[in-house]
């Protein structure tokens, strides 16, 4: 019988590879992009996980917004990436450290 | 849901200046570059006609719309009076900047304009689901603004560290709004606090989801240890660019941990206030011992942000009426120096030339002594330096945690600001009795100059007759946190 | 006109002319510039003389009352308010009349000088400063005005910012009042934290008998009288600003700003502002002993060991700034004897006759094109007899000649000195006493040395310069220049000052010193300190007083004084070299003003050093950024570059300290289950 630990945990695992994704991830930038969208994925998780528990639908449709707000993040974020590349021929992430101190 | 319920009158400001958004972001399509000018026109209107019609809508009593996602009250109003006041002095500092740097352009605008859209959904939420709307909406423009200059290497740089660390916040807060969801059972902030009050909630879910909460929005607010987009994004960022994300998103930022962590979890006060104090500690110290070793200003100004956020979050975290009063006076003084401070830099910078460190403002009271007593007005002000305005803001709030009986904090903060006054007065020794090594002529459009006097002359009034203002903010915050 | 609005007509009319002078000067002109601030000066002198006179003849009521509140906040009140009493009556007319004359003066030793307005708003604004100040009635507004005076006043000491040396002066005056400045905000923490909460004179005047036996722990274990720590607080405030040893160090520095400042600010206002303070607070001091003592010993060593070291000095300034320190201890060690009124009494005198002195050497640097060498002096007797007269009245009233405005002052402080029955007392008429003749000695060294004797500026100089004359490019006079007398503007204020220099003692003793003038507003414990009582006994009018002078201890030491001084510099020139010669130790000790700047500099700057490197950085901070001295980001420490190190500009860095918050703020959170 799957309960609602099984599901927090699974999340929070997500979660935490995500972030581990974003900061010992030093190559490359998509890398980090697609951390970004699964930790949200993660949290995605929780929602639903909780809605069905609670046998609430607010979660479910917090989840749809989520995956929209993603989808627009996604785009900026990739136009972002675009951007750099044509202005530094390099999405490495150890280059980008211009800006420090 | 019953359409005809639908009562869209508190929400008019908001839906008046997305179509005026959508319209400048049309007309972008069929004018010709020298008439850019008209956005800029256009723009202002849009937020005179914001700012009426959000007075017309003031009611007394705070009024709920979209099945209670979104209210009107006292506090909201009176912040996004604000923000529409902050982001016309925003657009016609940067006028001639951006028109030097090409950046007089319809999606600038608009981009504002939509930024501006998300803080007042931030402001105006009362439910997390609008709260996180809000605060995409604002992040994203936010993000392409900064982006705009997109032949800039440092201004990309910039765009790409705060998505990312954005995200990552917007990651962290969801995660937590997800475990008070799974706690309380709802997103409405009204009933979360009453779940909560009623101990109806796992206890362990929602410290667990506050945690990931407070960290969250102390990276809207760039505290420590959340603040490290700050600098770089000021630095890297076009000045006009800069001003937009530093002065009023720190307004609706404030306003949205007030929602959150007041609105909806007072009753968890002991837990929050802990961690806010840790963070407040922090950020002022490592905000002001960071900004001496500066040399551009841009960045200084970025570290100086950090410590002030760090001040106002004493306000926030002492738990009164007073205190969060204290808070949004400290947060509206913030935004009133930050205007001029950045404004100046902006009448600086001309085409070519980026007024950015520490050297390029040597000797400015020998090339116009008038700039150099205004910025010597907003550094004194940022000081603390009775009588101006940043004086009391700070007093304020030391006060509130005083009360509170947080006397070690007092001293912190007191000699935290002792500390900072150092490199606000370098910045005045620069510019008094160093030689300019620029000596050439500042030309500044008529109407920025007389804002920007208008602008850094109030930091000295609200010094001296603080009392109605902050009479304002205490009555806002009583109309709208008892009645939740 | 009632009198409130009167009150803010004194302080305000300065302040509006300062304005207008500093922000409107560049397009008003020189002259419409000095016009606006005299004016304002002017009106607020003619409305003193009228309170005072008011005063002295009985009509006038105190005055208390608040007049602009500035913030009310959780029941405790910021506000303006105003107490006019005897006491600040004639403050409000030694101000404003000593300004009124400097602005005069000003008009002809500026001249030349490109900062002409922004110096007619300076010292404009620090007559507001210093009205506001004395006209106070709460400890709020008398620590901004306190601050405020200061502030102008380095900004004044630092006028000519180009040279190095007025930096430093500036520096220094600002480090050393810090520190007196620290213990006077203590001092009104205490007073906020114990005396029932107010900050009005007032109202901590009522709380003070209640509290005679109360005893604080500042180290546990060792009570301490509330009161004492209190008044020994507040009166290392105005050791700081009165320049009371070990303080002083900033006074004769700060010479280096103009001549009009140093007579002014640096001998007949700001510095007696302690002074003022202290008789202000006299309920409070009457009632701690300790406190007296402790005043009436800072006091009587500036009294005595400062004016040594007028002897030993050559700049014609630096000899007048250590007689201001020597005459401002004398006026602490009035108020240690509980003399109050006879300090304010010499506060008074002394502003005319020192502020006559100051701008006669003023006029005597004009005159030497900006040398102030009094080695190349001599012999201007002939060249510039206005100054030369009055600066000879002001002499005699400095040391003390009977019928003098000075004697008056300076010998009821020797008597009631000697009156007192303060443990220090002893130790404290020995030093005035002996005071008297080093005063005298140096005076009259000075006054020799420029007026009389041989015309030294015809011999030829060496190359070597003095530092102090170079800000625009004059040197002095060439072999064949002459001296010359100043213009009116410049002669007019030292004829004015000297009138009252001569007479005001005589006139004003019996009413401010035995009168009723201060009564209820400066409070004396007969009982315990009787000296002015007993002093009173034996006070038979002025002229009584100033006949059997001529028979006292005093005047015998003051003639002693002049005599060596004549026969020394006038008629065997040669003694005192080979004095110098014979105990170059001692000359060399007081050359070196006590090694108390090099002392301080090894403690404060070096023994800290060992302390810590912390604290050395602090200091450092405090010096250069704190300063605008020297703003460079190099001295800024070590500790701001490392933190600087953790933005490192890579975003996973980022990423890791921001999952390094939220497990910090975790662990805080379990951190805070597991204590409760």
């Amino acid at each position: 019988m799957l309960t609602l630990t099984h599901f927090l945990v699974l999340a929070a695992i997500l979660f935490a590879i995500s972030v581990l994704g974003i900061f010992l991830n030093r190559k490359n930038l998509i890398v980090l992009l697609m951390a970004i969208e699964l930790m949200l994925l993660a949290v995605n998780f929780n929602f639903i996980a909780f809605s069905h528990y609670l046998s609430d639908t607010a979660g479910q449709i917090f989840v749809f917004f989520i995956l929209t707000v993603a989808a627009a993040e996604s785009a900026i974020g990739l136009a972002i990436l675009v951007v750099l590349f044509r202005n530094m021929r390099t999405i490495n992430v150890e280059d980008l450290g211009s800006l420090k101190g | 849901m019953n359409w005809a319920d639908l009562n869209l009158m508190p929400a008019l400001p908001e839906l008046f200046m997305s179509v005026a958004i959508l319209v400048i972001l049309m007309l972008d399509a069929f004018i010709s570059d020298a008439k850019r000018g008209l956005h800029y026109g256009l723009a202002l209107l849009t937020l005179a006609g914001c700012a009426v019609l959000q007075v017309q809508t003031y009611s007394a009593v705070p009024v709920h719309t979209f099945s209670g996602m979104f209210v009107s009250d006292a506090l909201s109003s009176l912040v996004k009076l604000a923000m529409y006041g902050s982001t016309a002095m925003v657009l016609v500092y940067s006028r001639q900047y951006i028109a030097d740097r090409g950046l007089l352009r319809g999606e600038f605008f608009s981009l504002a304009l939509f930024a501006l859209l998300g803080m007042n959904i931030m402001v105006s939420a009362s439910h997390f689901l609008s709260l996180y709307m809000g605060l995409e909406l604002l992040s994203l423009s936010l993000y392409s603004l900064i982006a705009l200059q997109r032949d800039e290497v440092k201004a990309t740089e910039a765009a790409m560290k705060y998505f990312v660390l954005g995200a990552l916040a917007s990651g962290l807060l969801l995660y937590g709004i997800s475990m008070i969801y799974g706690a309380t059972g709802t997103l409405d902030l009204a009933l979360v606090a009453k779940a909560i009050k009623l101990h109806t909630a796992n206890d362990m879910l929602l410290v667990f989801g506050l945690v990931f909460i407070v960290a969250g929005l102390c990276f809207k607010l760039g505290t420590v240890p959340f603040h490290m987009w700050v600098p770089d994004v000021y630095q890297g960022s076009a000045t006009a660019v800069t001003l937009m994300v530093g002065a009023a998103p720190k307004l609706a930022a404030f306003v949205f941990v007030l929602r959150i962590l007041v609105q909806g979890m007072e009753a968890m006060v002991a837990d929050w206030q802990a961690m806010l104090a840790l963070v407040a500690v922090l950020s002022m110290a490592i905000g002001n011992i960071t900004a001496i070793a500066q040399t551009n200003i841009k960045r200084m100004l970025a570290y100086s942000t950090i410590s002030h956020m760090g001040f106002l979050l004493l306000g926030l975290l002492a738990g009164t009426p007073d205190g969060y009063a204290a808070a949004l006076f400290y947060s509206l003084i913030y935004v009133l120096m930050s205007m001029v401070s950045f404004g100046i830099l902006l009448g600086l910078s001309r085409a070519g030339f980026e007024c950015e460190t520490l050297d390029d403002l040597k000797g400015l009271n020998s090339r116009n002594s008038w700039y150099a007593l205004l910025m010597l007005l907003t550094m004194f002000s940022m000081a603390g330096v009775p009588p101006l305005a940043g004086f009391y803001a700070k007093f304020a709030v030391i006060k509130a945690i005083v009360d509170i009986h947080l006397y070690w904090l007092a001293i912190i903060a007191v000699m935290m600001s002792l500390i900072g006054a150092f490199y606000y007065l370098r910045v005045v020794k620069n510019i008094y009795f160093d030689e300019a090594q620029d000596t050439s002529a500042i030309v500044m459009r008529a109407d920025m100059k007389l804002v920007l006097s208008i602008n850094a002359v109030a930091l000295l009034v609200l010094g001296m007759l603080p009392e109605r203002v902050i009479e304002l903010c205490i009555q806002a915050m009583k109309q709208s946190l008892t009645v939740i | 006109m009632d009198m409130k609005s009167l009150y803010l007509l004194i302080a305000l009319s300065p302040l509006v002319g300062s304005i207008i002078a500093g922000l409107f000067g560049w397009a008003i002109g020189r002259r419409a510039s000095h016009v606006v601030t005299i004016l304002g000066v002017a009106v607020s002198a003619a409305l003193s003389f009228k309170v005072l006179y008011a005063f002295l003849s009985g009509q006038a009521e105190v005055f208390n009352a608040p007049v602009y509140t500035w913030l009310t906040v959780g029941g405790y009140e910021f506000s303006v308010g105003f107490l006019v009493d005897s006491l600040t009556a004639m403050m409000l007319v030694v101000v404003t009349f000593v300004s009124l004359m400097v602005h005069i003066y000003t008009i002809g030793y500026m001249q030349e000088d490109p900062g002409y307005q922004r110096f007619f708003s300076y010292i404009s604004l620090f007559t507001f400063s210093m009205l506001m100040l004395v006209m106070s009635n709460n400890f709020i507004q008398l620590f901004f005005g306190w601050e405020a005076v200061g502030l102008v006043s380095y900004l004044l000491i630092g006028f000519w910012f180009k040279r190095p040396t007025a930096i430093y002066a500036n520096l220094k005056a600002f480090l050393v009042n810090r520190v007196g400045d620290f213990g006077f905000l203590l001092g009104i923490g205490l007073v906020l934290a114990y005396f029932g909460g107010s900050l009005n004179y007032s109202d901590v005047f009522a709380a003070a008998p209640a509290l005679a036996s109360k005893t604080i722990q500042i180290i546990p274990g060792c009570d301490w009288s509330l009161l004492t720590v209190t008044c020994i607080l507040l009166f290392i405030g105005a050791m700081g600003k009165s320049a009371q040893f070990p303080l002083h160090v900033w006074l004769p520095d700060s010479m280096e700003g103009p001549t009009p400042i140093s007579a002014l600010i640096h001998a007949a206002t700001m510095v007696t502002a302690g002074i003022f303070m202290v008789s202000r607070m006299s309920p409070l001091f009457e009632m701690s002993d300790t406190a007296l003592n402790v005043v009436l010993v800072a006091g009587s060593i500036t009294a005595l060991f400062m004016g040594f070291l007028g002897i030993v000095q050559n700049d014609i300034k630096r000899v007048v700034a250590y007689s201001t320190l020597s005459q401002l201890g004398y006026m602490t060690v009035a108020l240690g004897a509980s003399a109050y009124p006879v300090a304010m009494f010499h506060v008074m005198t002394h502003a005319f006759f020192k502020a006559l002195l100051f701008l006669g050497a003023g006029s005597v640097i004009m005159g030497m094109h900006h040398d102030q060498d009094m080695r190349n002096m001599g012999g201007l007797r002939k060249y510039m007899p206005i100054t030369w007269l009055t600066s000879l009245l002001g002499s005699l009233a400095l040391i003390g000649t009977p019928f003098f405005s000075g004697f008056y002052s300076k010998d009821s402080i020797i008597e009631a000195v000697q009156l007192s029955h303060l443990p220090a007392a002893g130790f404290a008429y020995f030093a005035v006493i002996a005071g008297v003749f080093v005063t005298a000695f140096y005076s009259f060294r000075m006054y020799f040395l420029v007026f009389h004797g041989k015309e030294r500026w015809m011999e030829k100089k060496d190359d070597h310069h003095h530092g102090h004359d170079d800000h625009d490019h004059h040197h002095g006079l060439g072999p064949n220049d002459k001296p010359h007398e100043s213009p009116w503007v410049v002669t007019l204020p030292l004829v004015l000052l000297a009138i009252p220099s001569v007479l005001v003692g005589f006139f004003a003793i019996e009413p401010l010193v035995y009168g009723s003038f201060f009564k209820g507003v400066i409070a004396i414990h007969s009982e315990a300190h009787p000296a002015l009582e007993e002093l009173a006994h034996e006070f038979h009018g002025a002229s009584a007083m100033g006949m059997h002078a001529f028979t006292s201890l005093p005047f015998l030491l003051a003639l002693a004084g002049v005599v060596t001084a004549w026969f020394f510099y006038m008629k065997a020139p040669q003694i005192p070299a080979a004095i110098k010669q014979k105990f170059s130790f001692i000359n060399q000790v007081l050359e070196n003003k006590y090694y108390l700047d090099e002392l301080y500099y090894a403690v404060f700057a070096k023994g800290s050093r060992a302390l810590g490197t912390f604290f050395w950085k602090v200091g450092d901070m405090l010096l250069i950024d704190g300063l605008v001295v020297n703003g460079a980001a190099k001295l800024v420490g070590t500790f701001s570059k490392l933190v600087r190190k953790l933005q490192t500009g890579f975003i996973y860095s980022y990423a890791m300290t921001m999952i390094i918050g939220v497990l910090a703020l975790m662990t805080l959170w379990f951190s805070q289950i597991i204590l409760r």
